[in-house]
């Protein structure tokens, strides 16, 4: 497409994809005497600001001892970070995407299906993305060592999920609602019940971790972590939406849940030593 | 057109769709994304296959027992296995270019890899070999950026322009030094010591 400059300007020896070594360039000099060798580079967008939460948000108190006091420096965008794993391998195994059918019996809980579609934020959907999931059970309870709050671990659910989008960017997990679950944050404190998503998206600089949840939580109000986020709309970003034609019939309440990544800037042809300028 | 996302209605990127946003990991990442083969970067027999080591810290000093760190790199002639390569993407069999560990009870975290090529900054200079590093760990509501740096690589790492413009105080966070087995790389989150990290 039109907007994903790969063209090399002045490399003609690439080889073809899926040589072993080919000739490669050496380090190349601004005073070489080749002249100089541009690559067009695929751009993405800056973070807009509040975007995402800050690091130093003392109302979760784990950030306290944790956020930089430094302000970052800035990262332009070179082939480092316009590149990004293939993981051709994470090809998901059965019953990867359906958290239902990972034991023997069936797991407790509310059956539900989360789907949606993982876009950049030029709307463009990101295919063969890995997306992998972790939650607690019905019950509140996740299968790790250290969670241990007298709720009961349920045999038959691992809690842990992975598919890779289709085509068109879209997702579709199986698995069951999972419950809320107190934490000593503050005192009386509750998390509202989410799912974790992970997230590679095409390049370095999509990466993304995150949490989503669902519709009309009363815990929202009193959530560090999903009030952390600056911009007041940012909130219901992270909301899933009941979705009635998701649902099926005699079996699972359907949920629906788009995720966004960083698309191209807005000028993917400026010249780089300008845009380090932006902050 | 999706449901649950919106444009940005204000603003000069009202023709964005917004961004879903970040949230921490939380203490039980180790379930989600552990996997069996996260820090085999370059499998062992890989020629100049090494170990990298290192700890998470907070500001405390205290080892960061929750956390992961994920690397992206390219491979030993500063090439990468990428569509958006433009000079092709190139296979190296044994590499896989991405790693991740989740750290252990004493913060501590290792990759097996290759020491990249120099990679070209795209305006007719080269930058040192470098890792791209991601950190995340419960109490980081959004991940961190840094690079890796080698500490036997002075001429290259004179030139680099991520190097360069650093403060010079800060450029020795960035430098793996050479241990037995392979490197060694710490990372400060915070405070005394705090690694150097980007905004990208």
């Amino acid at each position: 497409m039109s907007s994903t400059p790969s063209t090399a300007q002045s490399s003609p020896q690439g080889p073809p994809t899926g040589s072993p070594r080919g000739p490669v360039p050496g380090p190349q000099r601004r005073d070489g005497g080749a002249g100089p060798r541009l690559l067009v580079l695929r751009r993405y967008e800056d973070v807009p600001a509040g975007a995402h939460p800050p690091h130093d948000f003392p109302d979760y108190r784990s950030t306290v001892l944790r956020h930089p006091l430094r302000a970052p420096f800035d990262l332009p965008q070179r082939l480092t970070e316009v590149t990004g794993p293939v993981l051709d391998d994470r090809r998901p195994a059965v019953h990867d995407d359906d958290l239902t059918r990972q034991h023997e019996g069936e797991p407790i809980g509310q059956r539900i299906v989360v789907h949606g579609r993982v876009l950049d934020s030029d709307g463009r959907a990101v295919p063969d993305a890995l997306v992998e999931v972790w939650q607690a059970n019905a019950g509140g309870r996740y299968r790790h060592d250290l969670d241990r709050w007298p709720s009961p671990v349920d045999p038959n659910f691992s809690g842990v999920g992975r598919t890779t989008t289709d085509g068109e960017g879209r997702y579709r997990f199986t698995t069951i609602m999972p419950g809320a679950y107190p934490w000593r944050n503050h005192p009386n404190a509750w998390r509202p019940a989410h799912i974790h998503f992970s997230l590679f998206g095409r390049a370095f600089t999509q990466r993304l971790v995150t949490q989503m949840y669902f519709p009309d939580d009363s815990l929202f109000a009193q959530d560090p972590m999903i009030r952390s986020i600056p911009d007041p709309k940012g909130v219901q970003r992270l909301v899933s939406r009941f979705d009635w034609n998701a649902t099926e019939p005699d079996w699972a309440l359907g949920y629906e849940w788009d995720i966004v990544l960083r698309g191209d800037a807005a000028t993917p042809f400026e010249d780089p030593d300008h845009e380090e300028d932006h902050a | 057109m999706s449901t649950t996302v919106a444009r940005g209605g204000d603003g000069p990127d009202a023709a964005k769709l917004a961004l879903t946003p970040s949230q921490t990991v939380g203490p039980y990442l180790a379930i989600g994304l552990t996997w069996a083969d996260g820090p085999e970067i370059a499998t062992a027999g890989l020629p100049g296959a090494f170990l990298l080591r290192g700890t998470l810290r907070d500001g405390a000093g205290d080892p960061v027992p929750d956390g992961m760190l994920e690397i992206w790199q390219a491979d030993p002639d500063g090439r990468f296995d990428h569509p958006d390569d433009p000079r092709g993407a190139v296979v190296v069999p044994g590499f896989r270019g991405y790693g991740r560990c989740l750290t252990d009870t004493e913060g501590r975290f290792w990759f097996r890899t290759v020491k990249p090529g120099q990679v070209p900054d795209g305006d007719g200079g080269a930058q040192a070999p470098h890792l791209d590093v991601t950190v995340m760990a419960r109490g980081l509501l959004d991940r961190l950026v840094t690079r890796i740096y080698f500490a036997d690589e002075e001429p290259a790492n004179a030139e680099d322009p991520v190097l360069r413009s650093l403060p010079e105080e800060v450029r020795g966070t960035l430098l793996a030094r050479p241990a037995e087995g392979g490197y060694v790389f710490d990372v400060v989150l915070q405070g005394e010591g705090e690694t150097a990290f980007f905004r990208l």
